[in-house]
Protein backbone atom coordinates (compact mmCIF):
# COMPACT_ATOMS: atom_id res chain seq x y z
CA UNK A 1 0.00 0.00 0.00
CA UNK A 2 2.69 2.60 1.03
CA UNK A 3 5.17 1.47 -1.54
CA UNK A 4 2.22 1.68 -4.20
CA UNK A 5 1.57 5.35 -3.45
CA UNK A 6 5.36 5.66 -2.96
CA UNK A 7 5.88 4.98 -6.75
CA UNK A 8 2.60 6.68 -7.69
CA UNK A 9 1.06 3.53 -9.24
CA UNK A 10 -2.02 3.78 -10.89
CA UNK A 11 -5.13 3.10 -8.60
CA UNK A 12 -7.09 0.40 -8.51
CA UNK A 13 -9.68 2.56 -8.77
CA UNK A 14 -8.90 3.56 -11.99
CA UNK A 15 -7.54 0.22 -13.23
CA UNK A 16 -10.95 -1.43 -13.04
CA UNK A 17 -12.50 2.01 -14.73
CA UNK A 18 -10.27 0.98 -17.36
CA UNK A 19 -10.96 -2.76 -17.68
CA UNK A 20 -14.55 -1.85 -17.13
CA UNK A 21 -14.49 0.53 -20.29
CA UNK A 22 -12.89 -1.79 -22.57
CA UNK A 23 -14.76 -5.33 -21.55
CA UNK A 24 -18.31 -3.14 -21.52
CA UNK A 25 -16.86 -1.92 -25.56
CA UNK A 26 -16.05 -5.53 -26.11
CA UNK A 27 -19.56 -6.87 -24.71
CA UNK A 28 -21.50 -4.17 -26.25
CA UNK A 29 -20.21 -4.75 -29.61
CA UNK A 30 -19.75 -8.83 -29.40
CA UNK A 31 -16.60 -7.26 -31.01
CA UNK A 32 -13.20 -9.94 -29.32
CA UNK A 33 -10.19 -8.32 -28.47
CA UNK A 34 -8.24 -9.83 -31.15
CA UNK A 35 -10.79 -9.01 -33.74
CA UNK A 36 -9.59 -5.49 -32.38
CA UNK A 37 -6.47 -5.33 -33.03
CA UNK A 38 -6.15 -7.29 -36.28
CA UNK A 39 -8.98 -4.09 -37.39
CA UNK A 40 -6.12 -1.89 -36.13
CA UNK A 41 -3.20 -3.26 -37.61
CA UNK A 42 -5.46 -3.27 -40.90
CA UNK A 43 -6.36 0.44 -40.88
CA UNK A 44 -2.47 1.48 -39.83
CA UNK A 45 -1.28 -0.01 -43.04
CA UNK A 46 -3.98 1.33 -45.15
CA UNK A 47 -3.30 4.82 -44.13
CA UNK A 48 0.64 4.01 -44.09
CA UNK A 49 0.25 3.90 -47.78
CA UNK A 50 -0.46 7.72 -47.77
CA UNK A 51 0.93 8.97 -44.90
CA UNK A 52 3.47 8.55 -41.90
CA UNK A 53 1.50 7.59 -38.44
CA UNK A 54 2.76 8.66 -35.24
CA UNK A 55 2.12 5.42 -33.76
CA UNK A 56 2.79 6.47 -29.89
CA UNK A 57 -0.33 8.76 -29.95
CA UNK A 58 -2.54 6.42 -32.43
CA UNK A 59 -5.66 5.72 -30.29
CA UNK A 60 -8.58 3.34 -32.07
CA UNK A 61 -11.43 2.21 -30.03
CA UNK A 62 -15.41 1.28 -30.36
CA UNK A 63 -17.29 3.88 -27.95
CA UNK A 64 -21.09 4.74 -27.89
CA UNK A 65 -22.09 7.58 -29.61
CA UNK A 66 -26.01 9.19 -30.06
CA UNK A 67 -27.24 7.69 -33.53
CA UNK A 68 -28.57 9.78 -35.98
CA UNK A 69 -32.04 8.84 -35.56
CA UNK A 70 -32.15 10.01 -31.91
CA UNK A 71 -32.69 6.52 -30.80
CA UNK A 72 -29.96 5.98 -28.09
CA UNK A 73 -26.47 5.48 -28.26
CA UNK A 74 -24.93 3.17 -31.27
CA UNK A 75 -20.99 1.71 -30.69
CA UNK A 76 -19.08 3.44 -32.81
CA UNK A 77 -15.38 3.42 -33.98
CA UNK A 78 -13.36 6.62 -33.07
CA UNK A 79 -10.08 6.36 -34.15
CA UNK A 80 -7.37 9.08 -33.69
CA UNK A 81 -4.46 8.88 -35.70
CA UNK A 82 -2.04 11.69 -35.37
CA UNK A 83 -0.03 12.06 -39.12
CA UNK A 84 3.91 12.23 -38.10
CA UNK A 85 4.98 13.04 -42.20
CA UNK A 86 2.80 13.20 -45.15
CA UNK A 87 4.93 11.13 -47.83
CA UNK A 88 5.26 12.11 -51.20
CA UNK A 89 3.31 10.70 -53.47
CA UNK A 90 5.25 9.57 -56.39
CA UNK A 91 2.69 8.71 -59.16
CA UNK B 1 -53.25 5.76 -12.23
CA UNK B 2 -50.28 4.55 -10.52
CA UNK B 3 -46.86 4.18 -11.78
CA UNK B 4 -45.24 0.36 -12.25
CA UNK B 5 -41.38 0.57 -11.08
CA UNK B 6 -38.94 -2.92 -11.45
CA UNK B 7 -36.04 -2.68 -9.23
CA UNK B 8 -33.43 -4.81 -11.06
CA UNK B 9 -29.65 -5.08 -11.67
CA UNK B 10 -28.20 -8.66 -13.27
CA UNK B 11 -26.00 -9.50 -10.74
CA UNK B 12 -27.20 -11.18 -7.48
CA UNK B 13 -26.66 -9.47 -4.28
CA UNK B 14 -26.05 -6.13 -4.77
CA UNK B 15 -29.11 -5.26 -2.58
CA UNK B 16 -32.19 -5.23 -4.83
CA UNK B 17 -34.41 -6.64 -2.40
CA UNK B 18 -33.10 -4.13 0.32
CA UNK B 19 -33.79 -1.25 -2.15
CA UNK B 20 -37.17 -2.30 -2.70
CA UNK B 21 -37.92 -2.53 1.10
CA UNK B 22 -36.43 0.55 1.71
CA UNK B 23 -38.05 3.00 -1.41
CA UNK B 24 -41.53 0.83 -0.70
CA UNK B 25 -41.49 1.86 2.94
CA UNK B 26 -39.89 5.53 1.85
CA UNK B 27 -42.80 5.92 -0.72
CA UNK B 28 -45.78 4.92 1.53
CA UNK B 29 -43.90 7.12 4.56
CA UNK B 30 -44.45 10.36 2.38
CA UNK B 31 -47.98 9.75 1.94
CA UNK B 32 -48.48 7.40 -1.36
CA UNK B 33 -49.83 4.13 -1.20
CA UNK B 34 -47.36 1.28 -2.48
CA UNK B 35 -47.56 -2.65 -3.31
CA UNK B 36 -44.16 -4.19 -3.50
CA UNK B 37 -43.96 -7.56 -5.36
CA UNK B 38 -41.40 -10.19 -4.68
CA UNK B 39 -41.00 -11.71 -8.02
CA UNK B 40 -38.49 -14.24 -7.69
CA UNK B 41 -40.79 -17.42 -7.14
CA UNK B 42 -38.82 -20.33 -5.60
CA UNK B 43 -36.52 -18.13 -3.65
CA UNK B 44 -38.90 -15.51 -1.41
CA UNK B 45 -36.90 -13.01 0.17
CA UNK B 46 -38.72 -9.63 0.61
CA UNK B 47 -41.06 -10.73 3.29
CA UNK B 48 -38.28 -11.21 5.52
CA UNK B 49 -36.54 -8.37 4.89
CA UNK B 50 -39.92 -6.28 5.73
CA UNK B 51 -40.48 -8.32 8.73
CA UNK B 52 -43.63 -9.99 7.40
CA UNK B 53 -42.95 -13.69 7.13
CA UNK B 54 -45.08 -14.85 9.77
CA UNK B 55 -48.16 -12.95 7.98
CA UNK B 56 -47.99 -15.30 4.78
CA UNK B 57 -51.53 -16.27 3.46
CA UNK B 58 -51.28 -16.59 0.04
CA UNK B 59 -49.07 -15.58 -2.27
CA UNK B 60 -48.15 -14.24 -5.59
CA UNK B 61 -48.77 -17.68 -7.93
CA UNK B 62 -51.81 -17.78 -6.02
CA UNK B 63 -53.46 -14.85 -7.33
CA UNK B 64 -52.37 -15.41 -10.68
CA UNK B 65 -53.64 -19.18 -10.43
CA UNK B 66 -57.17 -17.68 -9.58
CA UNK B 67 -56.74 -19.25 -6.10
CA UNK B 68 -57.55 -15.73 -3.96
CA UNK B 69 -58.57 -12.88 -4.69
CA UNK B 70 -55.83 -10.25 -5.12
CA UNK B 71 -56.90 -8.46 -1.45
CA UNK B 72 -56.69 -12.07 0.13
CA UNK B 73 -52.91 -11.97 -0.56
CA UNK B 74 -51.94 -8.65 0.14
CA UNK B 75 -50.41 -8.09 3.79
CA UNK B 76 -50.73 -5.08 4.99
CA UNK B 77 -47.55 -3.18 6.37
CA UNK B 78 -46.44 -3.62 10.38
CA UNK B 79 -45.62 -0.18 10.65
CA UNK B 80 -46.79 2.33 7.79
CA UNK B 81 -50.13 2.77 6.67
CA UNK B 82 -51.16 2.33 3.03
CA UNK B 83 -47.98 -0.22 2.64
CA UNK B 84 -48.70 -3.51 1.12
CA UNK B 85 -46.64 -6.92 0.26
CA UNK B 86 -47.41 -9.49 -1.96
CA UNK B 87 -45.30 -12.11 -1.52
CA UNK B 88 -43.80 -14.28 -3.87
CA UNK B 89 -44.61 -18.59 -3.45
CA UNK B 90 -41.63 -20.99 -2.43
CA UNK B 91 -43.03 -24.19 -3.92
CA UNK B 92 -43.27 -23.40 -7.48
CA UNK B 93 -40.82 -21.61 -9.86
CA UNK B 94 -40.41 -19.27 -12.38
CA UNK B 95 -42.51 -21.10 -15.15
CA UNK B 96 -45.80 -21.13 -12.65
CA UNK B 97 -46.53 -16.77 -14.04
CA UNK B 98 -46.08 -15.24 -17.64
CA UNK B 99 -45.28 -12.19 -18.39
CA UNK B 100 -48.81 -11.44 -19.69
CA UNK B 101 -50.26 -12.53 -16.52
CA UNK B 102 -47.86 -10.21 -14.75
CA UNK B 103 -48.68 -7.24 -16.58
CA UNK B 104 -52.19 -7.88 -16.05
CA UNK B 105 -51.23 -7.90 -12.89
CA UNK B 106 -49.24 -4.87 -12.16
CA UNK B 107 -52.14 -3.35 -14.85
CA UNK B 108 -54.90 -4.12 -12.00
CA UNK B 109 -53.01 -3.18 -9.20
CA UNK B 110 -52.25 0.40 -10.81
CA UNK B 111 -55.94 1.33 -10.28
CA UNK B 112 -55.86 1.32 -6.68
CA UNK B 113 -52.06 2.44 -5.46
CA UNK B 114 -49.25 5.06 -6.45
CA UNK B 115 -47.12 2.91 -6.74
CA UNK B 116 -46.49 -0.64 -7.39
CA UNK B 117 -42.87 -1.79 -6.86
CA UNK B 118 -41.23 -5.24 -8.60
CA UNK B 119 -38.35 -7.03 -7.01
CA UNK B 120 -36.68 -8.56 -9.76
CA UNK B 121 -34.64 -11.78 -9.15
CA UNK B 122 -31.14 -12.17 -10.26
CA UNK B 123 -30.81 -13.05 -13.86
CA UNK B 124 -32.07 -12.36 -17.45
CA UNK B 125 -34.45 -15.59 -17.93
CA UNK B 126 -37.84 -16.14 -17.38
CA UNK B 127 -38.38 -14.19 -13.64
CA UNK B 128 -36.46 -11.13 -15.31
CA UNK B 129 -38.97 -10.78 -17.83
CA UNK B 130 -41.42 -11.38 -15.86
CA UNK B 131 -40.69 -8.76 -13.47
CA UNK B 132 -40.05 -6.00 -16.29
CA UNK B 133 -43.59 -7.29 -18.16
CA UNK B 134 -45.33 -4.83 -16.37
CA UNK B 135 -42.97 -1.73 -15.41
CA UNK B 136 -42.86 1.58 -16.99
CA UNK B 137 -39.78 2.24 -14.99
CA UNK B 138 -36.72 0.60 -14.16
CA UNK B 139 -34.12 1.27 -11.15
CA UNK B 140 -31.05 -0.51 -11.47
CA UNK B 141 -29.13 -1.27 -8.97
CA UNK B 142 -25.71 -1.52 -9.05
CA UNK B 143 -22.28 -1.50 -6.52
CA UNK B 144 -19.29 -0.05 -7.51
CA UNK B 145 -17.36 -3.40 -8.26
CA UNK B 146 -16.56 -4.60 -11.86
CA UNK B 147 -19.11 -7.70 -12.09
CA UNK B 148 -22.16 -5.87 -11.20
CA UNK B 149 -21.60 -3.19 -13.30
CA UNK B 150 -20.86 -5.16 -16.04
CA UNK B 151 -23.91 -6.88 -15.33
CA UNK B 152 -25.66 -3.98 -15.13
CA UNK B 153 -24.62 -2.70 -18.77
CA UNK B 154 -26.43 -5.72 -19.79
CA UNK B 155 -29.79 -4.77 -18.27
CA UNK B 156 -29.67 -1.78 -19.57
CA UNK B 157 -29.35 -3.15 -23.41
CA UNK B 158 -32.22 -5.57 -22.37
CA UNK B 159 -34.74 -2.72 -21.01
CA UNK B 160 -33.45 -0.77 -24.12
CA UNK B 161 -34.97 -3.31 -26.28
CA UNK B 162 -38.04 -4.06 -24.06
CA UNK B 163 -38.62 0.26 -24.48
CA UNK B 164 -38.72 0.82 -20.92
CA UNK B 165 -39.66 4.15 -21.03
CA UNK B 166 -37.44 5.51 -18.14
CA UNK B 167 -34.21 3.99 -16.75
CA UNK B 168 -32.33 4.90 -13.62
CA UNK B 169 -29.49 4.25 -11.58
CA UNK B 170 -29.01 3.18 -8.01
CA UNK B 171 -24.92 2.71 -7.14
CA UNK B 172 -25.54 1.20 -3.79
CA UNK B 173 -22.94 0.37 -0.93
CA UNK B 174 -20.24 2.58 -2.00
CA UNK B 175 -17.21 3.19 0.39
CA UNK B 176 -16.17 6.57 0.66
CA UNK B 177 -13.39 6.29 2.58
CA UNK B 178 -11.93 3.97 -0.24
CA UNK B 179 -13.16 5.70 -3.03
CA UNK B 180 -11.04 8.82 -1.62
CA UNK B 181 -8.29 6.90 -2.19
CA UNK B 182 -9.18 5.86 -5.75
CA UNK B 183 -9.16 2.33 -4.33
CA UNK B 184 -13.09 1.76 -5.36
CA UNK B 185 -15.38 3.24 -8.21
CA UNK B 186 -16.98 6.45 -7.36
CA UNK B 187 -20.25 6.70 -8.89
CA UNK B 188 -19.58 9.22 -10.85
CA UNK B 189 -16.72 6.59 -12.73
CA UNK B 190 -19.83 4.16 -12.82
CA UNK B 191 -22.60 6.71 -14.54
CA UNK B 192 -19.73 7.75 -16.75
CA UNK B 193 -19.13 4.09 -18.06
CA UNK B 194 -22.77 3.42 -17.75
CA UNK B 195 -24.26 6.17 -19.41
CA UNK B 196 -27.47 6.41 -17.67
CA UNK B 197 -29.40 8.84 -15.04
CA UNK B 198 -28.22 8.79 -11.89
CA UNK B 199 -31.29 8.52 -9.09
CA UNK B 200 -29.25 7.37 -5.94
CA UNK B 201 -26.09 6.60 -4.18
CA UNK B 202 -26.36 4.56 -1.25
CA UNK B 203 -23.33 4.40 1.26
CA UNK B 204 -22.12 0.74 2.32
CA UNK B 205 -23.70 1.09 6.05
CA UNK B 206 -23.76 -1.66 8.84
CA UNK B 207 -27.41 -0.21 10.04
CA UNK B 208 -28.23 -1.75 6.83
CA UNK B 209 -27.28 -5.29 8.52
CA UNK B 210 -29.08 -4.27 11.83
CA UNK B 211 -32.54 -3.07 9.85
CA UNK B 212 -32.44 -6.09 8.08
CA UNK B 213 -31.90 -8.19 11.30
CA UNK B 214 -34.83 -6.48 12.89
CA UNK B 215 -37.17 -6.86 9.44
CA UNK B 216 -37.67 -3.03 9.37
CA UNK B 217 -36.22 -0.93 7.17
CA UNK B 218 -34.56 1.92 7.53
CA UNK B 219 -35.60 4.53 5.14
CA UNK B 220 -35.80 7.95 6.87
CA UNK B 221 -33.68 7.29 9.74
CA UNK B 222 -31.10 9.26 11.48
CA UNK B 223 -28.80 7.09 9.08
CA UNK B 224 -26.57 7.70 6.19
CA UNK B 225 -28.45 4.58 4.61
CA UNK B 226 -31.71 6.29 5.39
CA UNK B 227 -31.25 9.50 4.76
CA UNK B 228 -30.00 8.17 1.24
CA UNK B 229 -33.16 6.20 0.52
CA UNK B 230 -35.21 8.57 1.68
CA UNK B 231 -33.61 11.04 -1.08
CA UNK B 232 -34.09 8.54 -3.46
CA UNK B 233 -38.06 8.40 -3.00
CA UNK B 234 -38.54 12.19 -3.33
CA UNK B 235 -36.05 12.00 -6.62
CA UNK B 236 -38.84 9.35 -7.71
CA UNK B 237 -41.99 11.78 -6.72
CA UNK B 238 -40.47 14.28 -9.05
CA UNK B 239 -38.78 16.15 -6.43
CA UNK B 240 -34.96 17.87 -6.93
CA UNK B 241 -32.99 16.38 -3.67
CA UNK B 242 -29.59 18.09 -3.44
CA UNK B 243 -26.73 15.25 -2.79
CA UNK B 244 -25.85 13.88 0.52
CA UNK B 245 -22.65 14.30 1.46
CA UNK B 246 -21.16 11.14 1.76
CA UNK B 247 -17.37 12.60 2.58
CA UNK B 248 -18.40 14.83 5.39
CA UNK B 249 -17.83 12.25 8.36
CA UNK B 250 -14.54 11.57 7.15
CA UNK B 251 -13.25 15.30 7.85
CA UNK B 252 -11.49 16.45 10.57
CA UNK B 253 -13.55 19.00 11.51
CA UNK B 254 -16.88 17.14 11.43
CA UNK B 255 -14.84 14.46 13.46
CA UNK B 256 -14.37 16.81 16.25
CA UNK B 257 -17.77 18.19 16.15
CA UNK B 258 -19.37 14.96 16.29
CA UNK B 259 -17.22 14.45 19.50
CA UNK B 260 -18.52 17.32 20.88
CA UNK B 261 -22.22 16.73 19.77
CA UNK B 262 -21.71 12.94 21.65
CA UNK B 263 -20.36 14.95 25.33
CA UNK B 264 -23.37 17.20 24.75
Amino acid sequence: MFFDNFFKKKSSGSVAKDRLKLVLVTDRANCSPDLMEQMKKDIIDVISKYVEIDLKGLDIKITQTESGEGNGSVPALIANIPISEMKVKNS
Amino acid sequence: MGEVIVITSGKGGVGKTTTTANIGTGLAKLGKSVVLIDTDIGLRNLDVVMGLENRIVYNLVDVIEGTCRINQALIKDKRTPNLYLLPSAQTKDKTAVSPEQMKKLADELRENFDYILMDCPAGIEQGFKNAIAGATRALIVTTPEMSAVRDADRIIGLLEAAEMEKTELIVNRIRPDMVKREEMLSSEDVVDVLRIDLIGVVPDDENIVISTNKGEPLVGSDTMAGKAYLNICKRIMGEEVPWLDLYHKDGIMSKFASIFKKKN
